[in-house]
């Protein structure tokens, strides 16, 4: 009876959450596999963004955060200015 | 034109020498020209599974070291003469052969044959590179859980570094009754996980340890659903397309079950 209670209200079936638990740690483990990778980000990043800001190259931050049920590409970028645009 | 292919998993026991012998009949069946490369180096067993253990008389670390011709080395299979094994050495390890030999191999034997297959080591190691480079397609075989799914997925990593872009995807030991619970993941969450190609599902299916026992692969068995998928498998890989079964999921006492709402 506690059984079949504890079924009803733990209703999350292990296939979903077996799926669930693998995108999220393939997030990190293919983003874990290359420092290379992420470097090749940043400097993308900083292309695109000095297109229309000066920003601290030096300073600037990018790293791969993880949550209980999330990723986030986490960027910190100083801005010194903007550019002036025609 | 002749394909060379590597079947590969990361994780152990997931059935790469199964499926390695299955495809190698089942396209020997189709009447193409087979060749089966066992790369395991220090763990033979191909030749077990395809009933050729007691007709070896020389491996594949003895035509590599030039001890003697690729052609005095092959095995013929008892039923399927185009089918070959290149059988691997009991005693010799991995390091015994490296990515260029297995290369220049694979170049010779596809002059003969339509399908040239390696069978994989398990690992990341050297032995996975060596067995990877002269493969024009990998086969990686995975299984609906956690752990296997994890490691297909650092497996196509690897490959991709390899420059191995001709990626398929075998789903072995589904179990269609867990799948319809909701307790296993199916092809499709495994499709959205991995985003690989899928050339095929294959149910746990007790007809693949008896056949593995006689040294007969189950492919082609009309009675046996995974003998019925590998067959499906070989088709694709003849470039067949054969849309993907249905399983039979529900025993006899399950349906009655289910008749009488319980």
């Amino acid at each position: 009876m506690l059984d079949s209670l504890m079924r009803i209200f733990n209703s999350e079936k292990s296939g979903k959450v077996a799926k669930k638990r693998l995108q999220m740690v393939l997030i990190q483990d293919r983003a874990n596999v290359s420092p290379e990778v992420m470097e090749l980000i940043r400097d993308e990043i900083i292309q695109v963004i000095s297109k229309y800001m000066v920003i601290d190259k030096t300073d600037m931050e990018l790293s791969l955060e993880n949550d209980d049920d999330s990723v986030a590409l986490v960027a910190n970028i100083p801005v010194h200015n903007m550019k002036h645009h025609r | 034109m002749s394909e060379v292919i590597v079947v590969t998993s990361g994780k152990g026991g997931v059935g790469k020498s199964t499926t390695t012998a299955n495809l190698g009949v089942g396209l020997a069946m189709r009447g193409q020209k087979v060749v089966l490369i066992d790369t395991d180096t220090g763990l033979r067993n191909l030749d077990l599974l395809l009933g050729l253990e007691n007709r070896i008389m020389y491996d594949l670390v003895d035509v590599i070291e030039g001890r003697v011709e690729i052609r005095k080395a092959l095995v013929r299979h008892k039923k399927f003469e185009n089918l070959q094994l290149l059988p691997t050495s009991q005693v010799k390890d991995k390091s015994a052969v490296n990515p260029a030999d297995l290369m220049a191999l694979c170049d010779e034997l596809r002059k003969e044959y339509d399908y040239v297959i390696i069978d994989c080591p398990a690992g990341i190691e050297q032995g996975f590179q060596t067995a990877i480079a002269g493969a024009d397609t990998a086969i990686v075989v995975t299984m609906p859980e956690v752990s296997a799914v994890r490691d297909a997925d650092k497996i196509i990593g690897e490959l991709g570094r390899s420059e191995k872009d001709n990626i398929k995807l075998i789903i072995n030991r589904i179990r269609p009754a867990m799948v319809d619970s909701g307790e296993m993941m199916d092809m499709d969450d495994i499709n959205d996980i991995l985003a690989i190609k899928c050339i095929g599902q294959v149910p746990d299916d007790i007809k693949v340890v008896t056949s593995a026992n006689r040294g007969e692969p189950v492919v082609g068995d009309n009675d046996s659903q995974a003998g019925k998928a590998y067959a499906n498998i070989v088709g694709r890989i003849m470039g067949e397309d054969i849309p993907f079964m249905e399983f039979e999921k529900e025993g006899f006492f399950a349906k009655l079950k289910k008749a009488f709402g319980m």
